[in-house]
């Protein structure tokens, strides 16, 4: 199982997995080439590269850290034009009354994904977003299901 | 496991670790009063850490911890988060309501309450000694309680220092309570504007 960060991106290719762990407000962004069997997920924190000053790691924005992901699948030789994508992650974790900019991340952070792939023609297959709890997902590229496990939740597949 | 901080400099850094220090000493005196035993507290620990370490500090990503969030206003605007491993979070609510519940499964919404209390008069203490010490007034809002992941608990305050660099700063304080060791931490994350105030109201600046 290849391991991604919070901020961070990675490839993997059948029969391989590729993981990232307890993503709150982050977004686990899953993309995938059924015809390689390459997939990608990146774990990014915040919608907008260009409203951030400190904008050096890629992988930490929707926008930028999409382009990436998809430059290092076509370079482990993906198609650029098979990609499909599915999406987990985006929640509040704490509940405050307010509607305070800090507090809609999540929110904000899904929009962004959705806009960006969108943008780029990418299909959203599925989704597990919102809410207020946790998630640690599995992409498994053999299959292309996406595994979500949240605590005190039955596991799911999407 | 001190690493090399580029925003701040050692002095600054000197002086986090001491407001940490009177911070997480008044937040240990006003648990011990508040569950009536005797709390002892090592010396905080203060680290620049990646978000990949934060996680890992605390036992990984997947690690149960009950998370506690404050929002600040006033001279000094911003979060503070104060986490407990879940282990810890049971003894504590156990010994401030006087019985024993299970090791497993979901707090009730008793004890939800009770820990959120705790959380409320831990941060005030720890934000309380801040407050006296550079003279400036924090307004602390009502709670907000988090029960997951370590990893989607510290996704909030890193996404907020994610805005300002690669790294957050972390105090860990170690409880001592009847011989078992607890861990909390404190993470204060003040606006950009507020951290510039608390400097300058040390004569930093």
């Amino acid at each position: 199982m290849i391991k991604v960060g919070m901020a961070d991106a990675n490839v993997c290719r059948t029969p391989d997995a590729i993981t990232t762990l307890g993503l709150g407000s982050c977004v686990g962004v899953a993309l995938y080439d059924s015809t390689t069997r390459i997939a990608g997920l990146v774990h990014v924190m915040l919608p907008d590269s260009t409203t951030v000053r400190q904008n050096s790691n890629k992988a930490k924005f929707a926008d930028t850290g999409i382009d990436l992901l998809i430059d290092m699948m076509v370079r482990a030789g993906a198609r650029r034009t098979g990609l499909t994508a599915k999406i987990a992650g985006g929640a509040q974790m704490f509940a405050f009354s307010g509607n305070s900019d800090m507090l809609r991340v999540g929110e904000r952070n899904v929009q962004a994904v959705k806009k960006k792939l969108t943008s780029l023609g990418i299909r959203i297959l599925a989704e597990d977003t919102g809410l207020n709890f946790g998630r640690t997902v599995e992409f498994y590229p053999e299959t292309g299901d996406f595994l979500i496990k949240a605590v005190g939740k039955p596991q799911k597949t999407i | 496991m001190q690493k090399e901080n580029d925003s701040m400099d050692d002095f600054e850094f000197d002086v986090l670790t001491e407001i940490g220090n009177i911070g997480a000493g008044n937040a240990t005196t006003a648990l011990s009063q508040l569950i009536n035993t005797k709390i002892d507290m090592n010396v905080p620990k203060v680290e620049m850490l990646t978000f990949a370490e934060l996680a890992e500090i605390i036992g990984g990503a997947e690690t149960l911890v009950a998370g506690i969030l404050l929002n600040l206003e006033g001279d000094i605007e911003g979060t503070m988060l104060f986490i407990l491993e879940s282990s810890a979070a049971r003894l504590f609510v156990q010994q401030l309501m006087g019985c024993v519940t299970g090791d497993e499964g979901e707090f009730s919404d008793l004890e939800k309450s009770a820990l959120q209390e705790i959380g409320n008069i831990i941060s005030g203490a720890y934000l309380s000694a801040i407050s006296g010490m550079t003279n400036l007034t924090i307004n602390v809002s009502v709670p907000s309680l988090a029960f997951d992941m370590a990893g989607a608990i510290l996704s909030v305050p890193a996404i907020e220092f994610g805005k300002l660099g690669d790294k957050a700063l972390l105090i860990q304080s170690v409880f001592n309570d009847m011989n078992v060791d607890i861990s909390g931490y404190f993470i204060l994350i003040p606006t950009l504007e507020s951290y510039g105030r608390i400097m300058k109201s040390l004569g930093l600046r």
